[in-house]
Formats: structure tokens, C-alpha cells, sequence
């Protein structure tokens, strides 16, 4: 009996230390990946953040300025002035197109020769 | 183990046959024994201790050891523990109030030279000079070859420029990572963001520390990585700040001013919606500070907060308001204005002569200085200072910038009985046209004190009441009636019912004696719309003159008035303002027959 416990706990000491082993491994690969994802998004973000400030350089309202100007034939771009607010009655709403004629009903002079062709 | 009997019977039968005593055998045997015992207990607890000596032992040694490689080695991030993002320990970006960059970073490299690894200093020197026109041949050579083993070259270069250097190809050039401050809108908020600067710097980085403005005021902030990199807000809106600068500068090229500044505040929150400060600078490319001459003459001179200038008649409603508020008068009392009026050797004169007598809306509208003057002297020199004091007009403003501190008031130095009638016309007491908004917004919000914020707020600040609603309101008419029929007339813009009160005040000269004849600061204060006042816009000008109808005039009624018009027309529907013009009849229900 004693024997047999000490084989087991032998055994049992060899397979904790074959995991704590393989555990250790995994663990610095997981250390690696996420060193490896943080480097990746600092890059991304330096990358964000180069595009955000391009983004913003571009879109300075001097910039704009001298684009609507340099555009106006174009666009007809003004600055945006009192006279510009209207009131939501003002809107003109497009005309829907009006919708294929469904369920007609078929009148036996549909085909027949109108007055003028005749 | 063979244990030894105590009493053995061939010893005891021995013994006893001789006659001795058998007891002294099993005593001898039991202390033989005993000794037994104890030097067996003694080899125990000495092998006991020195393995627990080892043990110890090992222990300290590896403690030790532990400690003494710690000591020796480079410190290293813990990387399992550290917790948030780890990434982001930029200097923080600022941003307006809808969340548009208004400073950001760049990465980019700076330049410099291990000089005893260089190969070939002379073409190294010759190169650097063909790529950096600023930089000089010779010295760089002399450096090169001199005791010097490091050097700065640039401190920012551009990639291509970091290109041009890789294909000199010495080994000696290195590069180092640089964290630059963008401010991508160039001059527009300029004074608000003030600037950066680099701080301590090393090889593999360096420190960027904010010089001036909102950058210096909330350094601690912006560089804290506890932040995870969330931007300050701003109160300003950078489209509203862009419209005010160009309305400002053409208004300042129209009058041939020397200098313009405008804030525009938001009554209920106190929120700085745009400030501006004319001739303004890039913060991208921070001019310096100038060494000698007035500093109000440079470019990084904030007007806006730190130009303490006496402004004139838009002081006057502050007497009046207070007057009405104590009851002294009500709107329509009608108040002496015969001139001139005499203090001691002083006298006070004012623009027209408008008769005998005028009611107290008519001396706002007419900026009467005899009147307000009269009323000043009503109120009293105790009253009067305090009720400008719980105006904050008496104190550096307590608005983010680290320059606010030196846009204290000037005060009189005796506040004499002639201070106060002169105050009451605003002069004698010079504050910032940031102070005077803070003002101009406490009286029209109904009467209760707003400190200027640079921040974004989401609620009204509640202070302290200084006025009743119904005196707010009367001043709110009184300041509609100066553009609707007074010195203001040019301050109408239709739709937004502008009110308003003019200053026009002389300049002092700067050794001291009196004032200019030809150079004044226009002045106009201005709040919209009057039937429920939002906003409040102070337009200063500095030294302006235009000329109109064959004469040169340099009152703020001709000056400052139609720029702050022409501001108010291009902000208002900037801030979602609808103007509100007689609307068209109502679409609805019309009754044919009853």
C-alpha cells in the first residue's frame, strides 16, 4: 500500500511539473502575442493619429476658405448667413413618381380604334 | 537496538554474592542509559540546527543574490499586470467643443551625431549643410572634428529630410524619436492654445511641456497617462472662432486699427464660444518674446485678457443698473445732465449737449457722462466698489489661461468721490474685454455671476445673484434701445435684436500725462437677441479711424459697431441661431364661414 501511494504521488509530481512546464511555455506565448497586438496598435494608432491630424490640417477652415472660394462657379458655396434659414413649408418635397396601375379593370373598348384614328 | 537490561542477572547474582548492593548496578546502568539518551537528543538537535543553518543559509543566499541582480539590472515594465492601455502616453490632444482637433502629435525624429563614430565628418558636414539651408558647413565640421563627442543637429526633421540623411550614410548620424505638437488650424485659437515647447530631452525621447495658454494651464493634465488619452475639451467652436478672426481682421484693415480683440460668451454657462486677438501668430512656429519695447506690441500679446484698457461708456450701465437695483431710480427718472459738471479743479464735459435733463434709459442711449456721473454719485464710492467687485471687475479673471493672472484691473489708487463719477463713464478703471463680457454676461442673464471658462460646461452656472431678474431686464431694454435708436445704430442686424452700449475712450499716454488727442480704444459690447439673451460679444478695437461722410471718425458707433454687426450676422447662424424675422401666416386651419 505505502509503495503504491509512493508511485502515485511520483507519478503525480511528474505529471504537475510536465503541466506547470507546459503552462509556463503557453504563458510566454500568450506574453508574446499580447507584446506583439500592443505593438500593433501603437502602430495603428500613430497611424490614427497621423490620419486624424492630416484630417484635421486638411480640413482647416482656411483651407476650406480658399476652397469654396477657388470653387465658387462650381459649387456656389457662401458663408452660411441669416437669409439661409427657411421655414420647413418653404421645402419643396420632389413629386413621387406615381405608382404601375394594378388591378385595372378591362373595358371591352380598350382595344378598339379611337375616334381620331379612325 | 539491543537494549541493555538494568538489571542483569549474572552481574546482580555476582554482586550479591559478594555482598554488594544490587541497586548500584541498576543505578549505574540507568545513568549510562540517561547519557545514551541525552547524546543521542544532542546529535539530533545538532544535525537539526545545521540543517536549518543550511537551510537559512540558502535562503539569505538566494535573497541576495536576488536582490543584488535587481540592483544591477535594468528595470523592466511588468507586462502581465499593468492595467488600461498601455499604448497611449502621448500628450493628451485638445479638441473644440463638437470635437475637432485643435492640437494634436506627430512623431517624427530628431537629428544628432555620436562624433567618434562619424567616418567621414567633411562630407557629413558638407551633406547636412546641402539638406539644412540654416546650417553652416564650417561650424558643423569644426564641431565635428573638435573634443565634442555629441552633438544636436535638429531637434524635428521632416521624413524626407530623414531620408536625405540615411543616404549620406555615416554612421556617426543617428536619429531619435521626437513627439511633435500639431496645431493644424494654424493662427486660428492661437492665443487661446499658446504653445509648446520641449522640456528635459534625451536621445530616445523628450518631454513636451506647454509654454503658453490652455497648453501651460492644463500641462499637469494633458501629460497625465492616467488620462488614457482622452482630450481636453475646449469651449470654443472652432468654426465660430475661424468666422470671428476673419471678420475681425477685415474689420481691423477697414478701420485701420493697430490692434482688434473680441470675446463671445455664452450668458447662461459662461463658456468662451470664440476669443480673439489681433495681429495673432502661428503656434506651430512660436515667435519669441520680444526683449525690449511694450509687449503688447507682440504678436503673442493676448488683448483679449491680458489688454487691461479702459473701456469707456460700456461701463455706464453698470451705474445705472446698480442705481435701479437699490432703487435710486427706475428707467424713466429723469436725471440733470446740465454741463459741465465741476469736481474740484476737474471738470466733466460729454459728446453733444442734449438739453437740461434726460430719463436714465435716455442717458444710456444718448451715453451721457454727466448723467451717469450723477447717478454714480447717488450710489456712493463704497456701493459702487463693491457691486463692481461682485462683477469680478476688480480681480484677475479666473479664465484657463496661464496668462490670466496678469490681466489684473488697474485700480485708482484713491478711490475718491471723482474715481467714481469717472468709473461710472469708464475711465479711471482699466480691465480686459474678457472682464467686461464676464460683466455684460451677469447682467443680462437675469442677475446672477458668471465666471469665464475655457471649458466645455453642460450646465448654467448658478452663482451668486448681483442683480434682480426685473433691473436685468430693464438693462437688457436699455441696451437694445442704444442700437435701436442711440450711438449704436449700426448694430442692428435684422432677425437678432442686438443690444449694446459703445465705448469710445481715449488712449493714455504712456509716460503718463493725459491722454491722446487721436488715439482711442472703440469699444462695443453687445448681447443677443435681447428678448432672451444668449450670447454676449465684445468687439475692441485699438486705434482705429475710418473715414465716413468727408470726416475722420474714430467713435465706436462708426467703428467697433459694424464690425461687431458684421460678426453677430456671420456667428449667429453659426450657433443654430434662426433669425427671428415676422414669420409668413401660419400654415393651418383657416375658418371660411362661422
Amino acid at each position: 500500500m505505502r509503495g503504491f501511494l509512493f508511485v502515485f504521488s511520483i507519478l503525480g509530481v511528474m505529471g504537475l511539473a510536465f503541466w506547470a512546464y507546459q503552462e509556463n511555455y503557453r504563458t510566454q506565448q500568450s506574453l508574446g502575442e499580447v507584446r506583439q497586438l500592443h505593438s500593433n496598435i501603437g502602430a495603428a494608432h500613430q497611424r490614427l493619429n497621423v490620419l486624424k491630424a492630416e484630417w484635421a490640417y486638411l480640413n482647416r477652415p482656411d483651407r476650406l476658405r480658399d476652397l469654396a472660394e477657388l470653387n465658387f462657379d462650381r459649387l456656389g458655396l457662401l458663408p452660411l448667413m441669416p437669409d439661409a434659414f427657411g421655414r420647413i413649408d418653404q421645402v419643396e418635397y420632389p413629386v413621387l413618381p406615381l405608382g404601375p396601375i394594378l388591378g385595372s379593370i378591362e373595358v371591352s373598348s380598350d382595344n378598339a380604334p379611337q375616334e381620331e384614328d379612325l | 537496538m539491543i537494549r541493555t537490561p538494568l538489571r542483569p542477572l549474572a552481574r546482580i547474582l555476582k554482586a550479591r554474592a559478594n555482598g554488594e548492593n544490587p541497586d548500584a548496578i541498576q543505578a549505574e546502568n540507568l545513568r549510562l542509559r540517561h547519557e545514551d539518551i541525552r547524546d543521542s537528543a544532542r546529535n539530533r538537535a545538532e544535525g537539526r540546527l545545521l540543517v536549518l543553518g543550511a537551510m537559512f543559509f540558502c535562503a539569505f543566499l538566494v535573497v541576495g543574490l536576488r536582490m543584488g541582480a535587481l540592483a544591477s539590472s535594468v528595470p523592466e515594465e511588468p507586462r502581465v499586470a499593468a492595467s488600461g492601455n498601455p499604448i497611449i502616453g502621448q500628450r493628451a490632444d485638445i479638441v473644440d467643443r463638437n470635437g475637432r482637433i485643435l492640437a494634436t502629435n506627430l512623431e517624427t525624429h530628431s537629428l544628432y551625431a555620436q562624433i567618434p563614430d562619424m567616418v567621414d565628418p567633411e562630407r557629413a558636414a558638407i551633406g547636412l549643410a546641402a539638406i539644412f539651408p540654416e546650417l553652416d558647413a564650417d561650424r558643423l565640421l569644426t564641431d565635428f572634428t573638435g573634443e565634442r563627442h555629441f552633438l544636436w543637429i535638429r531637434r524635428q526633421i521632416s521624413p524626407e529630410q530623414m531620408q536625405a540623411v540615411h543616404d549620406i550614410g555615416d554612421p556617426g548620424l543617428l536619429f531619435g524619436p521626437r513627439e511633435m505638437r500639431l496645431y493644424p488650424n494654424g493662427s486660428v485659437a492661437a492665443h487661446i492654445l499658446g504653445g509648446a515647447s520641449y522640456g528635459r530631452e534625451g536621445v530616445h525621447s523628450a518631454e513636451v511641456i506647454g509654454v503658453a495658454g490652455v497648453e501651460r494651464a492644463f500641462d499637469d493634465f494633458l501629460r497625465d497617462p492616467g488620462n488614457e488619452g482622452r482630450p481636453l475639451e475646449l469651449s470654443i467652436d472652432l468654426t465660430v472662432q475661424a468666422a470671428s478672426e476673419r471678420v475681425l481682421q477685415g474689420g481691423m484693415m477697414l478701420m485701420s486699427a493697430k490692434g482688434a480683440a473680441s470675446v463671445l460668451m455664452d450668458v447662461r454657462t459662461g463658456e468662451i464660444i470664440s476669443m480673439v486677438s489681433l495681429p495673432d501668430f502661428d503656434p506651430n512656429d512660436r515667435p519669441q518674446v520680444l526683449l525690449e519695447g511694450d509687449q503688447s506690441d507682440s504678436p503673442l500679446f493676448n488683448r483679449a485678457v491680458q489688454g487691461v484698457y479702459e473701456l469707456g461708456s460700456t461701463f455706464k450701465i453698470f451705474a445705472v443698473a446698480q442705481a435701479i437695483e437699490l432703487g435710486l431710480i427706475n428707467a424713466t427718472t429723469m436725471i440733470d445732465t446740465r454741463g459741465p459738471l465741476q469736481w474740484g479743479r476737474h471738470q466733466i464735459h460729454y459728446f453733444h449737449d442734449y438739453g437740461a435733463q434726460l430719463s436714465a434709459t435716455e442717458v444710456i442711449v444718448q451715453s451721457s457722462n454727466i448723467g451717469t456721473a450723477r447717478i454714480a454719485v447717488m450710489i456712493g464710492i463704497q456701493r459702487q466698489r463693491d457691486f463692481l467687485d461682485s462683477l469680478g471687475l476688480l480681480a484677475a479673471t479666473s479664465v484657463e489661461l496661464s496668462e490670466a493672472h496678469s490681466g489684473a484691473p488697474l485700480l485708482p489708487p484713491n478711490w475718491s468721490e471723482l474715481s467714481t463719477m469717472t468709473i461710472s463713464y469708464g475711465h479711471g478703471l482699466s480691465t480686459s474685454p474678457l472682464h467686461l463680457a464676464a460683466a455684460y454676461s451677469s447682467i443680462v442673464n437675469g442677475g446672477t455671476l458668471v465666471r469665464p471658462t475655457l471649458l466645455r460646461q453642460d450646465r448654467p452656472q448658478f452663482g451668486p445673484r448681483v442683480l434682480s431678474e426685473d433691473v436685468s431686464r430693464i438693462a437688457v431694454d436699455m441696451l437694445r434701445a442704444v442700437v435701436t435708436s442711440g450711438t449704436a445704430s449700426f448694430g442692428e442686424v435684422p432677425g437678432y435684436q442686438v443690444g449694446g452700449k459703445t465705448g469710445t475712450a481715449d488712449k493714455p499716454r504712456e509716460n503718463g500725462g493725459g491722454y491722446y488727442d487721436d488715439k482711442v480704444i472703440a469699444t462695443f459690447a453687445s448681447v443677443f437677441p435681447a428678448d432672451d439673451p444668449q450670447y454676449v460679444l465684445i468687439v475692441t478695437l485699438d486705434e482705429p479711424t475710418v473715414d465716413a461722410l468727408g470726416e475722420a471718425r474714430r467713435t465706436a458707433g462708426w467703428t467697433a459697431v459694424p464690425v461687431a454687426a458684421e460678426m453677430i450676422r456671420r456667428v449667429a447662424p453659426l450657433l443654430g441661431m434662426r433669425p427671428d424675422v415676422e414669420t409668413a401666416a401660419p400654415v393651418g386651419v383657416t375658418l371660411t364661414s362661422n
